[in-house]
């Protein structure tokens, strides 16, 4: 389980987040909505490291990683799924991959599992991730996040850019890996209706705050609020 | 016909010591963004440490090894102590900052081991090989310093495209950020990385060393010359400064053996300024990012 | 409206002047009293004032960075050395010398103003290694190794049969340091200074607003090299000799460190930096002797402090020398707004009081800076 307490995050003068206390309990999928500039992301990036805390706590699993480095709380398997997806262009598909499960010691050929989800990913594995289409780069992005067997998956605007078929099949598949792997997943989105579909639990941020947090078919009917802050 | 057949066999040889030491700048480059200036000093140093050890009663063999030995160590120790706390400083800190650090090594080996340069052994003969009846200026020892490039260039490839390590570092060189999310300690990569560069230079300074003899400036003109070759390369790739460091020592072997020494500097410079105006990313790299 | 400016104009104009005349008149009287090694040492300051005011200008100024200019020092003393064989006086050889430097410094800065970083430092270093290399190539025009030799200069006899030639050395020598300092100064607090500052502050906000960048870094470029090689020729005045030996890579490196020293960006920090890079072999000296150390350590003791300099200025600022130069602006600021006696906008700038135009805050001072710029052309 993820608990996040009074988490606050300054960029300089800027309040990115602002008091945001969490619980994400195991096996589920909470979707973070919110504008842009609500903090969805500076959220995430502070739960893996990438940016410290003003204040606040964070523990994963009854630990507190609050002010570990990001390696050290990607160790503990919390898999963060970047922004643009974070694919390293230069490096092959399968080189990706691998380093998703190095951590772990596992630096063998990706398991049969993984290149099951993604076949796509089997097909293409000796090219270079820079070839990649949108769908497939966030196809590879989770699957390398997959290889380290993370108990939490934090997935930044997965939705971002690909074709709504596509969007389909990823939050599908987040769902199925939700329901099988018993993965803990904090999804940010922007894309608010295929978000809700999926999740367990929606919340959405404004100007750093959680302004409403509740079951996911009520927030998807509330049309005041979604158009209040997501802008439909 | 003679002259243009030593000269090329001459510039083989040269070219593959400047790889070395523009792939030394390469390695630094790709993994933090900085052209190190210290490395000319760096390299002089171990080479004047290897010269302890062989004279000291040590074997070449043993001098070799501990130069790249403590080469290893040595930019290992600079990345952490000097280099770490400017790597996200702008550009110019990091310029001035190796500058500093060749200023000091200078000084440093010219209190040790004074400013008179010294000879430094060679591994194997320096007498040119017997051809019919002519003796080419290309020696045994040519041959050993050509192969030992190879070999080490041969072993960087394979430890960056078949290892583990080798996948982590280039991860951590292309995405830091995204390589950290992936569990990679990006810091120690940073480290290892600038261990490597300064025993490939440390190696180079050995190669070298018999042709230019040893003192605190003796390695200031293969510095500029490694520069200079590894932005022939493009700066980002391995294989593209073994190829600018051939092509240069071709380049100024011609120079020098048609125009004289004199000139070799100042062809080095113009070469780099037609690079740099022609095709700012070098010649032989694959990237269309302007980064000048 | 107008006369106003030009009054303030003028001002600016007639301060520098007075301040020349002050600082000329301290120097003829300090001449005076000093001895015969100490004017010598004086004289060397002088020409390192010199290059560092041109290399400030250039850094602090542009942005950019030379290590090159112990080649522009190079091609100025044997401007004077050839011209000075030739038969030429004194006053026309250092202008000369300042004109060849001129012309060979244009298109160095064309091809520097494209390069950024580490890339100009490579560049320019390997210019600094190559350019004296050409003595060896034409050794019979040249003087290869050995380099030039020439007459020393002959004080005017109207000074007297018995008047030193050291002193007569330092008065050349800081006669040509008042020049550079009165040049620099009218350019910084000109509005080419500012169009410079703007350029160096964000390239692009500056051609936004219509300033040619290229053009602005070439021309402060061959201002700064002009500079090196008024310095240049002064060094082969004053030590009689024009040799490659006298330009080794090191000098650039010690020329970087002493307007390290001196704090980029003020002509004060080149006069510290020179009076450093002169003294401190001395004070190094005098170290090495009372703790009996060899003279090896003792040679190299200087460059050893050059070098720690330069690293730990970086560490201490980490924001770079543009970011400690913003911190020195801004920490002159309030005294200077005091003096001036009124806030802002353009009076200050225009006044040019302190060593910079007062900006707001620093992250203002481009676009300030920038848009004024060009109206004013």
């Amino acid at each position: 389980m993820l608990t996040i307490e009074e988490l606050t995050t300054d960029y300089g003068p800027v309040r990115a987040v602002d008091h945001v206390s969490l619980e994400v309990p195991d096996g589920s999928v909470t979707a973070v909505l919110g504008a842009n500039g609500a903090g969805k992301t500076t959220l995430l990036r502070t739960l893996t490291g990438l940016v410290r805390p003003s204040s606040g706590h964070v523990t994963l699993a009854g630990r507190d990683i609050t002010r570990l480095p990001v390696e050290e709380i990607v160790r503990l398997g919390m898999a963060h799924v970047p922004e643009g997806r974070g694919v390293i262009a230069e490096l092959t598909v399968q080189e990706n991959l691998r380093l998703g499960g190095m951590w772990r010691g596992r630096d063998a050929a990706p398991p049969a599992e993984i290149y099951e989800l993604f076949p796509r990913l089997e097909e293409r594995r000796t090219q270079p991730a820079s070839r990649l289409s949108g769908g497939e780069r966030q196809m590879l992005s989770i699957g390398r996040a997959l290889m380290g067997r993370p108990r939490v998956l934090l997935l930044d605007e997965p939705s971002l850019g690909l074709a709504p078929v596509l969007v389909a099949q990823i939050m599908s598949l987040v769902r199925k890996l939700a329901d099988t792997l018993g993965l803990t997943v904090l999804l940010v989105e922007q894309n608010a209706r295929s978000a809700l579909s999926i999740a367990s639990r929606g919340v959405v941020l404004n100007l750093g705050r959680v302004v409403a947090e509740q079951d996911p078919h009520k927030l998807a009917a509330d049309d005041r609020l979604l158009h209040a802050y997501l802008g439909f | 016909m003679t002259k243009f057949i030593d000269l090329t066999l001459s510039g083989i040889s040269d070219g593959a010591i400047y790889a070395a030491v523009a792939l030394a700048l390469v390695l630094i480059w790709r993994s933090t963004r900085i052209v190190n200036f210290a490395q000319g000093a760096m390299l002089m140093i171990t080479t004047f440490i290897a010269s302890a050890v062989i004279n000291s009663g040590g074997s070449y063999v043993l001098g070799f090894a501990v130069a790249l030995a403590s080469g290893f160590v040595f930019g290992a120790v600079v990345e952490r102590v000097v280099v770490r706390p400017i790597e996200h400083a702008p550009p110019l800190n990091a310029v001035i900052l190796t500058l500093g650090l060749y200023t000091l090594l200078v000084a440093v080996a010219g209190m040790i081991w004074g400013n008179t340069p010294r000879s430094f052994p060679a591994a194997f003969s320096l007498r040119g090989y017997k051809v019919g009846g002519t003796t080419l200026l290309f020696t045994p020892n040519d041959t050993f310093i050509v192969l030992v490039v190879i070999a080490v260039a041969v072993a960087l490839a394979l430890l960056f495209r078949a290892t583990s390590v080798g996948l982590r570092m280039r991860a951590a060189a292309f995405a830091p950020e995204v390589a950290r999310l992936l569990g990679v300690r990006v810091g120690r990569m940073l480290t290892l990385g600038w261990a490597l560069a300064a025993m490939t230079g440390a190696l180079a300074g050995v190669l070298v060393a018999p042709s230019v003899f040893l003192g605190p400036n003796s390695f200031d003109p293969i510095l500029i010359i490694g520069f200079v070759a590894a932005v022939l390369g493009g700066l980002d790739s391995p294989p593209g400064a073994v190829v600018g460091g051939l092509v240069l020592g071709l380049a100024l072997s011609y120079v020098s053996g048609y125009e004289g020494s004199a000139l070799v500097p100042l062809a080095a410079l113009a070469i780099l300024v037609i690079v740099l105006m022609i095709r700012p990313t070098g010649l032989f790299s694959a990237t269309k990012e302007r980064r000048v | 409206m107008t006369a106003v400016r030009g009054a303030l104009r003028a001002s600016m104009l007639l301060r520098s002047v007075a301040l020349v005349v002050v600082v000329g008149v301290v120097l003829l009287l300090v001449t005076e009293s000093l001895s015969s090694y100490r004017n010598l040492q004086l004289a060397d300051g002088a020409y390192y004032f010199c290059v560092l005011a041109g290399l400030t200008v250039l850094a602090g100024s542009s942005g950019q960075i030379s290590l090159g200019h112990g080649a522009f020092m190079a091609v100025g003393a044997y401007t004077v050395a050839k011209l000075g064989n030739a038969g030429w006086a004194l006053l026309p050889e250092l202008v000369a010398a300042v004109v060849v430097t001129l012309v060979v410094g244009i298109p160095v800065g064309m091809a520097a103003s494209r390069l950024r970083g580490p890339y100009l430092a490579g560049a320019t270093l390997a210019f600094a290694v190559g350019l004296p290399a050409l003595a060896d190539k034409f050794p019979s025009f040249l003087g290869g190794e050995n380099g030039l030799s020439i007459n020393p200069p002959v004080p005017p006899s109207s000074l007297g049969a018995s008047f030193p030639l050291e002193r007569w050395e330092a008065w050349i020598a800081c006669a040509g340091a008042l020049v550079t300092l009165f040049v620099f100064y009218n350019v910084i607090h000109s509005s080419i200074g500012r169009s410079f500052r703007a350029v160096r502050d964000d390239e692009i906000a500056a051609s936004l607003v219509g300033l040619r960048v290229g053009r602005r870094q070439t021309l402060a470029f061959a201002l700064s090299a002009a500079a090196a090689g008024l310095g240049g020729g002064l060094l082969a005045v004053v030590t009689q000799l024009a040799q490659p030996g006298a330009f080794p890579l090191q000098l650039s490196l010690t020329l970087l460190a002493g307007v390290v020293i001196g704090g980029l960006g003020s002509l004060w920090g080149a006069v510290w930096g020179a009076a450093l890079l002169v003294l401190l072999p001395n004070w190094t000296n005098d170290i090495a002797n009372s703790f009996s150390l060899s003279t090896s350590v003792s040679h190299n003791l200087p460059i050893a402090v050059y070098g720690l300099v330069l690293i730990g200025a970086m560490l201490l600022w980490p924001s770079g020398i543009q970011g400690g130069v913003r911190a020195a602006v801004a920490a002159v600021r309030p005294r200077v707004a005091g003096r001036a006696g009124r806030g802002r906008p353009a009076a200050v700038s225009e006044a040019g009081a302190g060593e910079s135009p007062v900006p707001v805050s620093s992250d203002q001072a481009a676009s300030d800076e920038a848009a004024k710029a060009p109206s004013e052309r």
